[in-house]
């Protein structure tokens, strides 16, 4: 965190949020990326993100009940893929933080949390349908919204599209 | 309702219905049949296909099938410049355009840190909450089609044509209006449109009371939608359920009040929830219920903006519309109330391009529709109608 930087009260918010996980857990975490739109960290030893999100929704001081968004993200840079979590906790307190995890581009995979939050379930799904990171532990893992015998992953930087599927021309 | 001796009878089946244990099947053990529910069936609103093992007349799961409707979206913005990304989220809830396009107006703005001009923001409001009515009373029609009330569909999609009529006055089109720009809109109203707004108004606040006498007070149809589909409240938020739904499982949670936005914070409104005298908190009657109720207060709303809107004078609509929509460097979440819920634009940003290096629309119908292998077990056939009716899902936001 930058020093004499004035950070508006949700920020905060999310910054006490953030030092009780990592009082915790310590090394596993990033440092918090204290920025106004999207406040964040991110988880490095992934194989313990089921655990942080467990300890996130249960701890009486957090209580991150609620996921309000998992995106799937292609971070072409880092020669990596990962999810972007918007976390939060509803009607008790008014917190809430985003949570990084990342994996390698290819074969890489992801601890689940669908078992924390139900919401994770179909993301998940969708993220592994259009990044093509697996999620371990994930009661359903399959394609959601592409049909299950499409070739490659479409919302990867580099992803080129089949020629044809079943005998229909895909590029149009 | 007399007690049920269970012990001894082998393999018995039972139902409940508003508390009241219902035996219907004794010392049967059917075989499991799969039944497939759509993608062309009337009641899935769409191209959703149910896929339904059932044991005689009772569903032991109904897995959702989806995608039919998938149209790349997220795939779309990020080949196209941001301005450009507006009429794609029309087409996501078509029935809610507005409300869609605003969502994704306040992600871009929080990365642009723009200042909207007042009158930009009442217009917004109250363009949001009119497609909102619009919006609830197609669900609550086709809610009623569902069940077998045909007339309630013919007077909301009478008071529809209204709304949509002014809309289409203000941006030229009845769905698909490209009118909430990322800074500002694309016209400013015509000239007497707040006068018609209150014309409309006044027209339909005695409507809603009519709909509710006609619908929500039909003895067939609170029987059908009673003690249905019931979704305990921290099962809801589990889910990540928003809206309706989540109001109608009694959680008091609206985005407009709770993480507010544009000039909600000014107006004053209520935020109905389902009190238990009427239906079974969280059950299909409570989300109807709900949106019921909603539409007095999306009235209340629209008229303080009228009062409270600045005069149309010097006022350009595009004065804060940027000549090149490049945001800085970074991520955004932004989430706005839509008749369905939580509707939310994940935004990324690398600084330097035109286009969005990702854009991810939350959906809350997807969200809502995942509930669905739970709130459908144990269930009849027929209900899974009423329960599906009750999730009031649009196909074009859940497979985007």
């Amino acid at each position: 965190m930058e020093e004499g930087k004035v950070l508006s009260q949700s920020v905060q918010l999310s910054a006490a949020a953030y030092a009780i996980i990592h009082e915790k857990f310590g090394a596993a975490l990033s440092a918090f990326d204290s920025n106004e739109t999207m406040p964040f960290f991110e988880v490095i030893d992934i194989s313990l993100w089921p655990e942080i999100a467990l300890f996130m929704r249960d701890h009486p001081k957090l209580r991150f009940n609620y996921m309000a968004c998992l995106s799937g993200v292609d971070f072409q840079a880092e020669d990596k893929v990962g999810i972007v979590c918007n976390i939060e906790s509803l009607g008790q307190f008014n917190h809430k933080l985003a949570v990084k995890v990342k994996c390698p581009r290819s074969g890489g995979s992801i601890p689940s949390v669908a078992y924390v939050w139900h919401t994770a379930n179909w993301h998940e799904r969708e993220a592994y349908d259009m990044f093509g990171m697996l999620f371990t532990g994930h009661p359903d893992m399959r394609r959601i919204l592409c049909p299950d015998d499409w070739e490659g992953y479409p919302l990867l930087k580099d992803y080129k599209v089949q020629e044809t599927y079943h005998g229909i021309k895909v590029p149009y | 309702m007399q007690e049920l001796d269970i012990a001894g009878q082998g393999s018995i089946r039972v139902t409940r219905k508003s508390n009241n244990v219902v035996i219907l099947e004794k010392d049967l053990a059917t075989e499991q049949m799969v039944l497939a529910m759509g993608p062309q069936h009337p009641s899935t609103h769409g191209v959703l296909k149910l896929e339904c093992l059932t044991d005689g007349e009772v569903i032991t799961e109904a897995v959702p099938y989806l995608g039919y409707l998938h149209r790349c979206f997220e795939k779309c913005c990020e080949n196209v410049d941001y301005p450009a990304i507006v009429p794609y989220t029309d087409r996501l809830d078509y029935l809610a355009g507005m409300n869609s396009e605003f969502a994704y107006a306040i992600a871009v703005e929080k990365l642009l840190d723009v200042e909207i001009p007042r009158r930009v923001e009442f217009i917004r409001v109250i363009v949001a909450e009119l497609n909102r009515i619009a919006s609830h009373l197609v669900a609550i029609g086709t809610y009623g089609i569902d069940l077998g009330a045909f007339t309630p569909f013919l007077f909301c999609f009478r008071d529809r044509e209204h709304i949509l009529g002014l809309l289409e006055w203000a941006s030229g089109a009845r769905m698909l209006y490209n009118y909430i720009w990322v800074g500002g809109l694309a016209y400013d109203v015509p000239s007497d449109f707040n006068k018609r707004v209150k014309e409309f108004v006044d027209y339909f606040r005695p409507q809603t009371v009519e709909l509710y006498k006609l619908l929500t007070e039909n003895e067939i149809f609170v029987k059908r939608t009673k003690g249905i589909g019931i979704m305990p409240a921290d099962v809801a938020i589990n889910y990540g359920w928003s809206g309706p739904m989540l109001r109608g499982s009694g959680v008091d949670w609206d985005l407009r009040r709770n993480d507010p936005y544009s000039v909600y914070p000014e107006l004053d409104f209520k935020v109905p929830l389902p009190d238990g005298k009427v239906s079974d908190i969280g059950d299909c009657l409570s989300r109807h219920l709900v949106r019921a109720l909603e539409m007095e207060e999306s009235l209340k709303i629209i008229e303080q903006c009228i009062d409270k809107m600045p005069s149309s004078e010097g006022f350009n609509p595009r004065s804060a519309v940027p000549k090149r929509v490049r945001p800085k460097a970074g991520e955004v979440y932004a989430r706005a109330e839509n008749p369905r819920g939580e509707l939310g634009f994940y935004i990324q940003s690398d600084g330097k391009s035109t286009k969005p290096l990702r854009c991810k629309a939350r959906s809350s119908c997807f969200v809502n529709l995942s509930a669905m292998k739970d709130l459908s077990k144990g269930q009849l056939i027929p209900d899974l109608v009423a329960i599906i009716g009750s999730i009031d899902i649009v196909l074009g936001e859940v497979d985007r």
